[in-house]
């Protein structure tokens, strides 16, 4: 009987010895990571459509999460970037793009500050190049230096 | 001189368009599918499963597309509007079903009112990605040709149904 | 009966308010000392009763009195007493309060300390103010009154916004309106030297300690915002551009060129007409701002509760207070007159790229703020603009300023040349080219970007570590005698500038490094990231004051030895029923370890995300450091302020 119980302990031990080993590594909630990383790419980049301005990866609005579902699809059936992004702005147009594309209204927008900058060198550089021809400032005589430091000291 | 000038236009100007903007919905998404092909697809009818609806049916027809559902509570407010335009027959309605259990939409129009000719059920909404639906009501209006004329983003109004629609839809039946 | 005292306390502050901001102004045209005395007085009684106005809301948030409009839609009965205060300013109407009541503020502490100030500006300066507070009192009474009833008097509260019951709510919205409230000060006084037509060295001088106060406000309340929603939101973002963070960065940006540009004007006594220009711009983008945020023009997770309306009257207001004082600058500019003269490669030519280059900065993050709206009324489409665009564009901007802020404190006043320059900073290139190479090699990755964020962080850092050795150079026996010579000012800009260097390091090194996971955890399970491992020990059930919550366990370990444990949170708001996510943070210097619970899944599962950000609170403690630069550079100016305000006084009377 002793060595049943004896048995029964050792059994016990190596059994919860390995049930701690059997403490699994967390599975990745997708398991495709290639495909993954392109999902997670465009989602920063798309616009969630019922939203408050949130992009589709952190919302939790079930159009988004639709979106996110038909976008990993596209992915892992070899989809570029380029195609599912066109694939969403055939149906919902340039808004769902957080990145606004280059077309001739959007001009403004991408070279607008670029513009602004030369502008404002040039500005720059014209309005030094302009003090530059200003006469010195004219130093003050012993009289008036005698005054400042009179008014100075006073307390 | 004048340059100092230069701050109070580009002010001016800006309030001008922030002005436009107050009348406008900057979460209004016009659809891009205005002036192109209805897309196709080939969905089961509520009434009946084991049938399909498919766009390709309506041709050489002026139809009204209509995405609801029995959960969306903006469609209860142009529910007795459709009821009523489709009781004077100027135009034939067509439903979808979007993101919806048969039962409940069954429920829906039994207690609303049916102004459907017949209901296609998209149970997973693909289909209304395809057609750029972002929430529902949304009512497209469909020439002969099978092309998109214009979308009604949000219910019907009277005002839009007359002022709009119904123009819209005589001119494209007289086509 | 106190809803009702409040409301006529703001109705009293009104009138004090139009005599404020209209007898002084015409008191000091004509030279009427009563009218211009009457500044005083009248902003003292206008603090006094707007801060009425202000206890009486927060009495009906505290007393829970829900047949107050207001209050029944941003409280609830068991809303903690702390976010029941902070919901004061948890809506339109409430926030519309906080905002006079920190204009009267200012106001008020403008009226204290200005003795020093001639009597003609002084009126003017707070009459200015007076009329600002005039357009918001008036928009509060006119279209939206907190105190508005509700009658029949609601049940119990719709809560406030689960997203707002947070310590950042108590503290992020005061800290910000202090700021952009705070620039009304630099306004005024510019307005104030153009009626007057003083604009001198003199009045950079009296201006400048109001706008450092301004600006040091708005970076904590910039900050304190980034980090709210850094572990407020789950994801562990923490800048979006979205259209609300924009109108208070736009201010922040032109507010950084007014404090270089009026440090150049005092000493200098150049750049008059600029430094005018940017005073008005600054509060011009708070007010662009607050329209912005409350018109409904634009989309965003800030926006309050949008009316057209409303939005009509703020845009009016905008064309007034904008409009008159570009009006005005266009009339009195000209006649400003030009400054000292300087070379072409001087310290003041560097100040005055920094300032083209956020100025540029700003304007482009209107731009594109405003491109939306802008294309929606040309009638060419809808588009959004978004951080793909923002980060494209303000990097390449903000780059040259960068730089330049390593060579500007060393080049000399008036004249200065490239070689010398190059000469003094050959070492401090070397060591941040040289950094910015090879740690990220060493880290196993390296960008272009992350190449260029460590080359002009470590840049700054040798530059300001050159310039420090510079001006401590001598004999280490005189060397402590020799720092406490330095003024306490250049102290606070040297810790300002590391400041910003931090804050390029922490963005590079996170944007370039960090890491996730997203993984199905049932309880036992292990996640590895970055070298630590996650234990999964399961999740509790919890109850709070007004919410239910399931309280998750992370045992995070690194080489067999525990580090800490983490407690994310997925919570039921029960009033509003809205779910809400609280991570799970272990905050460090060198990385925070990020745990957020997203769904339980089949089987007792729960759907995880597990991030790690390396030196992402380099972030925060960079614009902490930027804060503490300017309160030095203050009390620097403070001190000298007292002590000087007798001699001014007697050195313009003997000028005059």
């Amino acid at each position: 009987m002793k060595l049943m119980l004896i048995v029964r302990v050792i059994l016990m031990i190596t059994f919860t010895q390995s049930f701690n080993a059997w403490a699994e590594e967390a599975r990745p909630l997708q398991t495709d990571v290639v495909t993954e990383a392109q999902v997670h790419r465009l989602s920063q980049e798309l616009r969630c459509l019922v939203c408050q301005n949130q992009t589709l990866a952190d919302s939790h609005a079930e159009l988004a999460q639709d979106l996110m579902q038909e976008i990993r699809e596209m992915a892992a059936k070899g989809m570029t970037d380029q195609a599912i992004i066109d694939y969403l702005v055939a149906r919902y147009g340039d808004f769902v793009r957080y990145r606004p594309p280059m077309k001739s209204s959007t001009y403004l927008l991408w070279l607008g500050p670029f513009v602004l900058l030369i502008f404002g060198a040039i500005g720059l550089v014209m309005m030094l190049r302009r003090r530059e021809q200003m006469p010195a400032d004219k130093p003050i005589s012993p009289t008036e230096a005698r005054k400042v430091r009179e008014l100075l000291n006073k307390e | 001189m004048k340059r100092f000038l230069l701050p109070l236009v580009i002010f001016l100007i800006m309030v001008g368009f922030l002005a436009v903007g107050l009348h406008l919905d900057p979460r209004e998404v016009p659809s891009p599918l205005v002036g192109k092909p209805a897309p196709s697809f080939s969905l089961p009818i509520l009434d009946d499963p084991k049938k399909t609806f498919s766009p390709q049916q309506m041709l050489g027809q002026v139809w009204l597309f209509n995405v609801w559902a029995s959960w969306c509570a903006a469609c209860r407010d142009e529910h007795p509007l459709l009821v009523a335009l489709s009781k004077a027959n100027i135009v034939p309605i067509y439903g979808m079903d979007y993101k919806d259990t048969n039962a409940d939409a069954q429920q829906w129009l039994l207690q609303g009112g049916n102004p459907y000719l017949a209901n296609a059920t998209d149970i997973d909404g693909r289909v209304g990605i395809n057609y750029g639906v972002y929430g529902v009501p949304e009512t497209y209006v469909i020439d002969k040709n099978g092309v998109i004329v214009y979308k009604q983003i949000g219910p019907i109004t009277l005002e839009v149904l007359t002022n709009k629609i119904l123009p819209l839809v005589k001119r494209l039946q007289a086509q | 009966m106190i809803p009702e005292i409040g409301h006529f306390a703001l109705i009293l502050a009104l009138l004090v308010a139009l005599i404020l901001g209209s007898f002084p102004i015409i008191g000091a045209a004509r030279g009427n000392a009563v009218w211009m005395g009457l500044a005083r007085p009248a902003a003292r009684v206008q603090f006094f009763l707007i801060a009425i106005a202000f206890l009486c809301l927060a009495y009906a948030f505290a007393s829970k009195d829900y047949s107050v409009s207001y209050v029944a839609a941003n409280s609830n009965s068991q809303l903690p007493l702390r976010f029941r205060i902070a919901a004061v300013w948890g809506g339109h109407e409430g926030s519309l309060l906080l905002w006079a009541m920190i204009l009267s503020i200012w106001t008020v502490a403008v009226s204290i300390f200005s003795k020093h100030l001639p009597d003609d500006m002084r009126a003017r300066i707070l009459g200015v103010m007076g009329l600002v507070s005039v357009g918001f009192l008036l928009f509060m009474l006119m279209v939206s009154n907190p105190f508005d009833r509700l009658i029949p008097a609601a049940m119990d509260g719709r809560d406030l916004n689960p997203l707002l019951q947070d310590p950042g709510m108590i503290f992020h919205p005061p800290m910000l309106y202090m700021g952009y409230v705070g620039f009304s000060v630099a306004f005024s006084f510019a307005i104030a030297a153009l009626l007057g037509g003083q604009l001198d060295s003199a009045w950079a001088r009296w201006s400048r300690p109001w706008t450092t106060m301004a600006w040091v406000f708005l970076t904590l309340g910039i900050m304190g915002g980034s980090n709210w929603a850094y572990y407020e939101l789950g994801w562990g973002g923490w800048w979006f551009w979205d259209a609300v963070e924009n109108a208070s960065f736009m201010p922040w940006l032109v507010g950084t060129a007014l404090i270089h540009s009026l440090a150049v004007t005092e000493k200098r006594g150049s750049f008059k007409a600029w430094t005018v220009l940017l005073a008005i711009g600054a509060f011009s983008l708070s007010l662009l701002g607050t329209f912005l945020v409350r018109s409904g023009v634009l989309t965003s997770v800030h926006a309050f509760a949008t009316d057209p309306r409303r939005g009509l009257f703020i845009l009016v207001f905008l064309v007034i207070v904008i409009g008159g004082s570009l009006a005005l600058f266009a009339w009195r500019a000209p006649t400003v007159g030009r400054g000292g003269k300087f070379g072409v490669v001087s310290r003041e030519s560097f100040l005055l790229a920094n300032n083209v280059l956020l100025a540029v900065a700003s304007m482009s993050v209107l731009l594109g703020t405003l491109y939306p709206l802008f294309l929606d009324a040309l009638g060419l489409g809808k588009i959004s603009v978004g951080p793909p665009y923002f980060d494209t564009v303000f990097v390449p901007l903000m780059t040259p300023a960068l730089f330049l802020m390593g060579v500007g404190p060393i080049a000399r006043w008036k004249n200065a040349t490239v070689p010398e320059l190059a000469l003094r900073l050959r070492w401090a290139f070397a060591v941040s080219v040289a950094t910015a190479l090879i740690l990220p090699l060493l880290l196993g990755h390296w960008t272009p970007m992350i190449g260029l964020g460590l080359f002009l962080a470590f840049w700054i850092f040798a530059a300001s570590a050159h310039l420090v050795r510079q001006r401590l150079s001598g004999d280490v026996a005189t060397l402590l005698s020799r720092a406490k010579a330095v003024p306490f000012a250049w102290w606070g800009m040297v810790i300002a500038h590391i400041g910003i260097a931090v804050f390029t390091l922490g963005v590079t090194v996170v944007k370039g490094f960090e890491s996730e996971i997203a993984v199905r955890m049932l309880p036992g399970d292990v996640a590895h990231l970055a070298g630590y491992e996650f234990k999964f020990e399961g999740v509790k059930d919890s109850v709070g004051p007004n919410y239910t919550a399931s309280r998750g366990q992370f045992r995070v370990s690194k080489n067999g030895e525990e580090r800490t444990m983490l407690f994310p949170e997925k919570r039921l708001y029960t009033v509003q029923n809205m779910p809400m996510t609280e991570a799970g943070i272990s905050p460090a210097l060198i990385n925070d370890l990020y745990t957020s619970l997203g769904e339980p899944l089949d089987g007792g599962a729960w759907s995880v995300h597990i991030y790690h950000k390396p030196m992402v609170e380099w972030i925060w403690a960079g614009a902490a450091l930027m804060a503490l630069g300017g309160l030095m550079a203050l009390s620097d100016r403070r001190y000298r302020l007292r002590r000087k305000k007798l001699t001014d006084q007697k050195i313009l009377k003997a000028t005059r």
